[in-house]
């Protein structure tokens, strides 16, 4: 059924294989973290690139190995990446990561630095990088439609007023634009803890309820009941989050899960930075509620928009994809407006409702995605955090 | 609204409600609004309670269970009277 937002349409990047992106950059990805230096020199010879220094990749084995492979592939390859150079210490990894990214039709160029030294390698690989500006800086913007878009979102630093104003203004786009086809993640796998029951409901059938509960209770299981100190170990709530004035974990994860909105369902359960692979719909992606982590690994796997509610005012941004805060506390709209996208503080004073801040929320993803640079665009902010399951070999 | 409500409540079933406004203090005559039908009703704080933080809108005993969102959040710890301010010291998870 046609509604108002069936026609929108936005100006973004068409990439090879057919995804649609909102940004252009050019990347330089280090395999591991003993190649950020090098990543970093070529970096700053060539202007229009960017380098996405992290600190893995060496001596992790089994699950944990293949988390960062697919974390670097899944960067490399979102579609707001329009080339990738790929700098590693040895060459068997970084091909490994660069064919990943080569799946999908995009420029890759790849490099590693033993036999060759930083210089060597980095002058080979400022030769690539300043190739992909040129011809990537000619690539043009082309209509399409608002449902190609895939939205990501995890609030942070919440508080009451994102349960009551923010995360459920994320709920109100989710439930006006999944029906018109776009792709969304959600996760955030500790914060539900206290709305599981309510959550596990909110799958599209019984099969996959199932799953998600067992993927809940393992990580109960295996990670909060095995490492606990207290209250869980002193973290969730956050320091902010009590400071803000919630109390309790379950209070928090009610609040969190307003960002599903009332009518959304998800279809399917993906790993850390994996990428959906059942069409069109809601996705839960297991991962961190850190900010900075949950943010990366909804990237990878593929994500160009995230929308961040906020209370107390987290700061996050990605090197790869605009972050959009949110937030309806007046106070931190007062002491931290330089952080705040879209302000939805109106909704407390009853001046606004739900769904007109949902709808000020898909206005403002329009103009990010038509070039619109976000608060963290603006103030640099480029966290790129890495999950690691256990330690390195 | 031509009044900006000082307290709002998600649903009718919860026992706590929170504070959206800065500057709150005890003895102020609130507006209260339940975001889930818009009805209102007044009550008066009984202490100085920042924005966000919660405050009982009855007597709570130890034992109970606070409401909000219709939902269980946790357990009363001590008895809190009716305009108290509720949070970490007499509210707890029940999961740990």
């Amino acid at each position: 059924m046609a509604s108002k937002y069936s026609n929108m349409t936005v100006r973004a990047y068409r990439r090879e294989n057919g995804r649609v992106g909102v940004r252009n950059h050019v990347v330089i990805l280090p395999v591991d973290d003993i190649s950020n230096a090098a990543c970093e020199a070529v970096a700053n010879n060539v202007k229009g690139t960017m380098a996405i220094p992290h600190a893995y990749g060496r001596l992790q084995f089994g699950e944990d190995l293949e988390l960062h492979f697919r974390t670097m592939i899944g960067t490399g390859a979102n579609p707001n990446v329009a080339a990738v150079v790929v700098i590693g210490i040895e060459p068997g990894w970084t091909k490994r990561i660069a064919d990943g990214i080569r799946a999908t039709g995009k420029p890759v160029a790849e490099f590693s630095i033993e036999q060759n030294g930083d210089f060597e390698t980095i002058r080979r690989a400022s030769w690539a990088a300043k190739d992909f500006v040129h011809m990537t800086s000619e690539y043009q913007r082309e209509e399409c439609s608002i449902s190609e878009l895939w939205v990501s979102t995890k609030c942070g630093e919440s508080d009451t007023t994102t349960g009551l104003g923010s995360c459920p203004t994320v709920g109100n786009m989710y439930d006006k634009l999944l029906p018109e086809g776009i792709t969304g993640f959600f996760g955030e796998t500790s914060e539900i803890t206290g709305a599981e029951h309510i959550c596990q409901k909110r799958a599209i059938n019984e099969e996959v309820g199932e799953r998600w509960y067992k993927m809940w209770k393992a990580y109960q299981d295996d990670v909060i009941f095995a490492h606990q100190t207290d209250d869980l170990s002193d973290s969730q709530p956050t320091k902010g989050n009590i400071e803000g004035g919630l109390t309790t974990i379950e209070e928090k994860a009610l609040g969190n899960l307003e960002k599903i909105g009332r009518t959304s369902k998800f279809i399917d359960i993906l790993e850390p930075a994996e990428q959906p692979k059942s069409g069109n719909g809601l996705y839960f992606m297991d991962s961190s509620s850190a900010a900075a982590e949950c943010v990366t690994l909804m990237a990878a796997g593929g994500a160009v928009i995230h929308t961040f509610p906020t209370g107390q005012g987290n700061v996050v941004g990605n090197p790869i994809v605009p972050v959009i805060k949110i937030t309806a506390n007046p106070r931190t709209v007062r002491t931290m407006s330089e952080h705040v996208d879209v302000d939805v503080s109106g909704i407390l004073r009853r001046e606004q409702t739900i769904d007109e801040a949902g709808d000020a929320l898909i206005e403002m993803i329009c103009r990010t995605a038509n070039g619109r640079n976000t608060a963290a665009e603006a103030l640099g902010h480029r966290e790129f955090s890495m999950t690691k399951l256990y330690r390195s070999a | 609204m031509a009044e900006i409500p000082h307290l709002l409540v998600h649903e009718h079933d919860d026992n706590v409600g929170v504070v959206v406004v800065e500057g709150l203090t005890a003895g102020t005559d609130m507006l209260c609004c339940v975001t889930h039908d818009n009805s209102t009703f007044r009550m008066t704080s009984g202490a100085d309670v920042p924005i966000g933080h919660k405050i009982a809108l009855k007597d709570l005993k130890a034992g109970d269970t606070a409401m909000k969102y219709g939902e269980d959040i946790g357990k009363i710890i001590a008895d809190i009277p009716k305009g108290a301010h509720v949070h970490t010291h007499n509210c707890k998870t029940k999961r740990w």
